[in-house]
């Protein structure tokens, strides 16, 4: 069986192209592409002067599995990350227990396959239970298809129990991904300190918090050489030691929240609880700052951090309320307000979204080249929409664009080669 | 007569000819209140629910004999020892609240912005007594009526607000009024208790007190709490005291004409002078307190009138 997508506009982000052609798919896989004639196929697909990428690889989706399922399953996440143009969800072990033992992750893993249409790599936690305290089996974890090993927004405060948890990773190439924050400066914040915060009298952290984690964090990556990312940086004053860090030449790798490159602190308004995200929002010149460093190529990866909370979570007085927000299907329409500005082109939107996370987690997709999965995505990055919360494919509703004018349709998502999002 | 709004929830939202509206208003009822008998009807056959999420015995006091002078049916909730404890949500709370039909809602809740989140939920006109680190406007009403009454004025005058400025709702309330009014705000007080950027809000920041009290007008102490002594926010009672406790020595870089406010309750020998809380030339601390009644009758009453001009929709509005 084979699937010519013709008429397309390609975005190649290992070329940084963006160039009218053609993809032909076979057997799952990416067989060809090109520009010029395009070749036989079974199946022909006009795809209209739209824009055909690789498919997102979103890293630190939270799905309620276990321990939530009222706030989003495998089949909700599934449906929503398709209906995103998200080809591979990267899975976050903070769920109710943590994935912390094989025997979890072989759930996880079990339930992925029966429900979700799209790829599921699961990450599993660093510490037993998260706790800190001791490291899980990362040798029987890692065999059993665990991607990177994270204790998440839960800092591992005890150096010691990090080193060796980081030392015993690196024998085994594993790759451990940290939250940079300082956990007791920034214990009981909601929002960012400034002048926002102040007239709102909400707890506040420094955004120094941020700095101090990394710092902290990639000395230890120098001390033990552990492959290292770190999860989402949100910060100007985090920038600058994440570059010596890279030109020093460790293994590190850093990713954005989305939400943390198109909105700031002041979005929050009267105290709208859809807008408390972990880290918090921050200041528009940070803002701006990390979208510089996507494109300076500083910053590698932009992520979703899709974290589903039901309305009751929500419904609450801003401290008390549950931090997070859904973001597998917005991820491609807000970074496309990116695109709108001329921050960010293409090319460098889906190397961040799709070829570096894919590399960094060792995985083939990501690329338009031959060989590749056929995970692919087709969207029109003009088609405006108002969004709607309430039909959004994910069980919770919490997004913070609700109501937004956004830009940026997908019409299609193949995920090897088959259509999970749009027809043929 | 100026006053748009369906609920009292902070100073931000006001236009200075709403506050001056209240504020004349209010003088109307502090010579009620000096009366031998001290009855209006502007609330009468109305219901007022004071919830008290958080200890308070004195502003509490305030809104039930304001609610009670003008007539009004007036119901205490002290919400701590309630509902609150079986896990009952805010929000459920208030639509509860709201199936009874009360007509002004009095709330004080210890995070900020719930009082907002509660306003949207009913359908009468909600008071914030205080919500977390946030506003406490009828505070900052009585303390504009007390400078205004005292000074004959409420423009241009220095003043200093003193103290624990970054858990204090009074003070944002305060800062937010005395700069709508035109006045010259400055904070003084140790930068461990000063809100990060708060220059940004049009005040200048003093850390010696000395300094921070030269030639000002108005002299506004705040209360510390004794739990910030454990969150290590100062080394001791005795060196604030020492630093920041307002005393004759300190008081005397101020104008002669100066005068001293507290919003109470006070603790004598910590931010405060006791000989200096007791000058009757100087403090007019219990001015205040009555000029609180006064300012609560003044905000329900107008709350009422636009109440009752309004076409209020029957049932809940979820």
């Amino acid at each position: 069986m084979s699937l010519l997508i013709e008429n397309a506009r390609l975005v190649d982000p290992e070329a940084r192209t963006v160039a009218p052609g053609w993809v032909l798919v076979e057997h799952g896989k990416i067989a060809a592409s090109g520009s010029g004639a395009a070749p036989q196929a079974q199946q022909v697909h006009d795809a209209g002067g739209k824009c055909l990428a690789p498919g997102i690889v979103d890293i630190g989706v939270k799905i309620g599995e276990p321990g939530e399922r009222h706030k989003e399953s495998f089949r909700t996440a599934g449906r929503a990350a398709a209906a995103g143009g998200v080809t591979t969800v990267v899975t976050r072990p903070d769920t109710l227990p943590a994935i912390d033992t094989p025997e979890a992750l072989e759930f996880v893993t079990r339930r992925a396959n029966e429900a979700a249409p799209v790829n599921v790599l699961p990450m599993a936690a660093l510490t037993k239970g998260r706790e800190g305290r001791e490291m899980v089996e990362i040798g029987f974890l890692r065999d059993a298809g665990a991607v990177a090993f994270t204790d998440c927004d839960s800092v591992v405060t005890d150096t010691k129990v990090l080193s060796r948890a980081m030392t015993y990773a690196r024998s085994l190439d594993a790759l451990v991904m940290t939250h940079p924050q300082e956990p007791i400066l920034s214990r009981g914040a909601a929002v960012t300190s400034g002048k926002f915060a102040t007239l709102k009298g909400l707890p506040a952290v420094s955004p120094m918090a941020e700095r101090m984690g990394l710092e902290r964090d990639l000395a230890l990556v120098e001390m033990t050489g552990v492959r290292h990312h770190v999860d989402a940086l949100s910060t100007a004053a985090a920038l600058p030691a994440l570059a010596r860090a890279k030109s020093a030449g460790l293994d590190v790798t850093a990713g954005v929240n989305i939400h943390h490159l198109t909105l700031n602190a002041l979005d929050v308004g009267d105290y709208r609880t859809f807008f408390k995200i972990k880290p918090p929002l921050r200041d528009e010149d940070d803002r701006l700052a990390m979208v510089q460093a996507v494109k300076d190529g500083l910053i590698d990866t932009i992520s979703s951090f899709h974290t589903p909370q039901d309305e009751e979570s929500k419904r609450l007085p801003y401290e008390e309320a549950a931090s997070g927000a859904v973001g597998l299907e917005t991820l491609l329409p807000a970074a496309m307000r990116l695109y709108h500005a001329e921050l960010l082109d293409l090319p460098e939107l889906f190397a961040a979204m799709a070829l570096n996370p894919a590399r960094r987690l060792g995985l083939p997709c990501g690329r338009l080249a031959p060989g590749a999965p056929a995970d692919l995505v087709l969207f029109d990055p003009d088609a405006p929409f108002v969004l709607d919360r309430f039909k959004l494919n994910s069980k919770s509703k919490n997004t913070p664009f609700d109501g937004a004018r956004m830009q940026g349709k997908v019409l299609l998502t193949l995920v090897a080669g088959v259509p999970v999002h749009g027809n043929l | 007569m100026t006053f748009h709004h369906r609920h009292l929830l902070g100073i931000e939202p006001l236009h200075p000819e709403e506050i001056r509206t209240i504020l004349d208003l209010a003088d109307q009822y502090v010579d009620l209140n000096r009366r031998a008998v001290k009855h209006a009807d502007a609330l009468a056959g109305l219901t007022q629910i004071n919830m008290f999420f958080e200890n308070s015995t004195r502003t509490q006091a305030s809104f039930e004999l304001a609610g009670k002078r003008l007539g009004a049916d007036v119901m205490n909730m002290a919400m701590q020892a309630s509902s609150i404890k079986k896990g009952e949500t805010l929000i459920d709370t208030a639509l509860t609240l709201n199936a009874m039909h009360p007509d002004l809602l009095v709330v004080r809740h210890p995070h900020s912005g719930a009082v907002d989140l509660l306003a949207q939920k009913v359908n009468c006109a909600v008071l914030n007594a205080g919500d977390g680190r946030h506003e406490h406007p009828t505070q900052a009403l009585l303390d504009a009526l007390t400078i205004r009454r005292a000074k004959g004025r409420l423009h241009r005058l220095n003043i200093a607000i003193c103290g624990d400025i970054a858990h204090s709702r009074v003070a944002r309330s305060n800062i937010i009024l005395l700069g709508k009014m035109e006045n010259r705000v400055r904070l003084v007080g140790p930068p461990t208790l000063m809100p990060s950027q708060v220059g940004e809000l049009g005040v200048e920041v003093y850390e010696d007190m000395r300094e921070g009290l030269k030639d000002v007008d108005v002299v506004m102490m705040l209360r510390l709490q004794r739990e910030r002594m454990d969150g290590g926010f100062i080394p001791s009672e005795r060196e604030y005291y020492h630093r920041y406790g307002l005393d004759a020595e300190k008081l005397s870089h101020a104008r002669e004409d100066a005068i001293v406010m507290h919003p109470g309750p006070m603790n004598r020998g910590v931010e405060i002078d006791g000989t200096i809380a007791d000058d009757i030339n100087r403090s007019v601390i219990q001015e205040q307190v009555e000029m609180g009644v006064a300012v609560r009758m003044a905000a329900m009453d107008l709350l009422a009138r636009n109440l009752r001009a309004a076409d209020r929709p029957a049932g809940v509005m979820a």
